[in-house]
């Protein structure tokens, strides 16, 4: 555990240091004001239903971006020479690179809290869809870095690792449209696999376990698969 | 401390290390040698455990290298080719990032820190960025980086690449006062680096382990075949000649690319049969003929010549072992 808060620290140091952190924030929280404006002025309601809707697709192609540099950057400069033999597991390496892009992530969420806020101070917003959807956000976006993580862990090349996380992320959100085009139970089980999907649910106030189980599970499968992708590279 | 027994490691198809057995006793410095490609890099990255061994063994200390990694890992600091550098990071902020990986406890990390940067000689860089020093500092860093916790096993790979010759002799002279404290494998290309700060050589080549003795074991080694330069101020054809028929003396060859020839000298290698001296008779032969000697002196066989010999044998002994079957 200690490990992991030491891989952590210097990896969230890293994100802040570099321009990294801070270009793809200005990024996301422009798109997003953007949307929340636009929206906002349309359709005269308290809500952030279509808000966090659109936010949740701009992450889908800020994620890579903020994961590819993880592992690969390490494989390339060969520092994971020195993570690879100082006393520290590969799991606690990649979670805490994992939870390092989780962390800025999370800060990019608390400043798009100033929606909610401007909502409340002139208007009656219902929290409830509010509360699940930043829930809802936060599951989505952490699946998003999980998606990263793993295919940054894949290669040397920053830009195949962001490309391969960008197709991966495409492909999870797509299959939701799979349940439209194909019906029956092939179409419905797609759909259920798409990140994008289980999302409407939460910004609609429906917190549903087995949703929070599929984004648990599908961070848990592909930090899993990082981790042993880093690890058969021994065996190379 | 270090027990490495019948290490093989394949990359694909291709070897990278073929049934290497070597121990390496504590206290002892160790040179690493051999040709670029041979597997110096291959057997250090497995000791670290930054690989894992086709087949074979690897203990430190009595643990083996893969199942009990953690114990290993803890014993032995590692310097790779390329130091591990985080370009962003400052000298300080490094070598604490590297002390918290290492699990040195929070009350004992600022010592150990500065201790490291000091023995490897960065406290005067300690609060600049990584990015911004020299080649030679960033070695150095990456040295240091190792010192850290104390191990008691240092894996050096090429420590003094790309230095210049005044922080080549300053690293040597490091690595020759850590070995007093330390456990040390090092690698290099460079012959008299290795004979000049190890106890014991190890050299191998395509991945094989083709000698294991002390410097100047290796350099005795060669059939006590003795040899001598003499200096001559007389007739270039006739002098080699005349020591040519003394006995003892198996071969005689002129030196050519020699610029005192200009000045009607000749510089002779003389190559003897056995141990057998033969200054004094060289000596009565030219003083006969009126010839001064201006220089002799014998050379001994340096360790670029052992390896070359040893490398060399070893192929034609594989050719041999090939052309039956070809």
């Amino acid at each position: 555990m200690r490990d992991v808060w030491s891989i952590f620290k210097r990896e969230v140091a890293a994100y802040f240091i570099s321009p990294m952190a801070y270009v793809m924030g200005a990024v996301f929280l422009m798109l997003s004001g953007y949307f929340f404006s636009v929206i906002l002025l349309a359709t005269h309601s308290a809500s952030m239903q279509g808000v966090l809707g659109n936010m949740a697709v701009i992450f889908l192609f800020i994620a890579p971006v903020l994961t590819m540099r993880q592992l690969a950057e390490e494989r390339k400069l060969g520092t994971d020479e020195l993570i690879m033999t100082s006393p520290v597991s590969t799991t606690s390496i990649v979670v805490g690179k994992y939870l390092a892009a989780v962390c800025t992530y999370v800060v990019y969420l608390v400043i798009t809290m100033i929606y909610p806020a401007i909502l409340i101070k002139y208007g009656s917003p219902d929290m409830g869809p509010i509360y699940s959807g930043y829930l809802g956000m936060f599951l989505f976006g952490a699946g998003c870095l999980a998606v990263g993580t793993f295919s940054s862990s894949l290669t040397d090349n920053q830009m195949v690792a962001g490309v391969v996380g960008f197709g991966l992320l495409l492909l999870f959100w797509i299959l939701g449209w799979a349940g439209a085009v194909v019906t029956g139970p092939i179409g419905d089980t797609l759909a259920n696999f798409s990140l994008l999907k289980r999302f409407d649910d939460f910004q609609k106030g429906i917190i549903d376990l087995s949703s929070v189980l599929y984004y648990v599970s599908f961070i848990s499968i592909f930090i899993f698969l990082a981790v042993r992708v880093i690890d058969s590279r021994r065996w190379s | 401390m270090i027990e490495v027994r019948n290490l093989t490691k394949k990359y694909g198809k291709a070897r990278g290390v073929e049934e290497l057995t070597f121990t390496v006793d504590k206290g002892e410095i160790l040179g690493f040698l051999g040709p670029n490609g041979a597997g110096k890099t291959t057997t250090m990255r497995i000791i670290t455990g930054y690989l894992a061994a086709t087949s074979g063994t690897v203990k430190v200390d009595g643990f083996d290298v893969f199942e009990d990694a953690m114990e290993t890992r803890r014993r032995i600091g590692y310097l790779p080719e390329n130091p591990p550098l985080y370009r962003e990071m400052t000298v300080g902020g490094y070598l604490r990032f590297v002390s918290e990986l290492k699990g040195i406890p929070k009350s004992k990390r600022k010592a150990a820190t500065s201790s490291a940067a000091e023995a490897a000689g960065v406290d005067a860089v300690y609060n600049r960025v990584i990015a911004n020093l020299s080649r030679g500092y960033r070695q150095r860093v990456g040295l240091a980086q190792a010192l850290l916790g104390n191990p008691e096993v240092l894996i050096l790979d090429e420590p003094t690449v790309g230095l210049d010759p005044r922080q080549i002799i300053e690293i040597r002279k490091l690595i020759h006062s850590l070995g007093e404290r330390h456990t040390i494998i090092l690698s290099s290309h460079i012959l008299p680096e290795v004979s000049m700060i190890c106890n014991r050589v190890v050299i191998i080549n395509n991945g094989r382990l083709v000698a294991s003795d002390t410097p100047q074991g290796l350099s005795g080694r060669l059939e006590g075949r003795g040899r001598i330069a003499v200096r001559v101020r007389g007739p270039k054809d006739e002098a080699p000649k005349l020591i040519r028929e003394l006995t003892g003396v198996a071969s005689v060859s002129v030196e050519t690319h020699d610029l005192a020839t200009e000045n009607g000298e000749v510089l002779l290698i003389v190559e003897t049969d056995d141990a057998s001296d033969v200054r004094e008779d060289i000596f009565f032969a030219m003083a006969g003929r009126g010839w001064p000697i201006v220089e002799m002196k014998t050379i001994d066989m340096s360790l670029e010549d052992v390896f070359l010999q040893l490398t060399t044998e070893e192929r034609l002994e594989d050719e041999a072992e090939v052309a039956p079957g070809a």
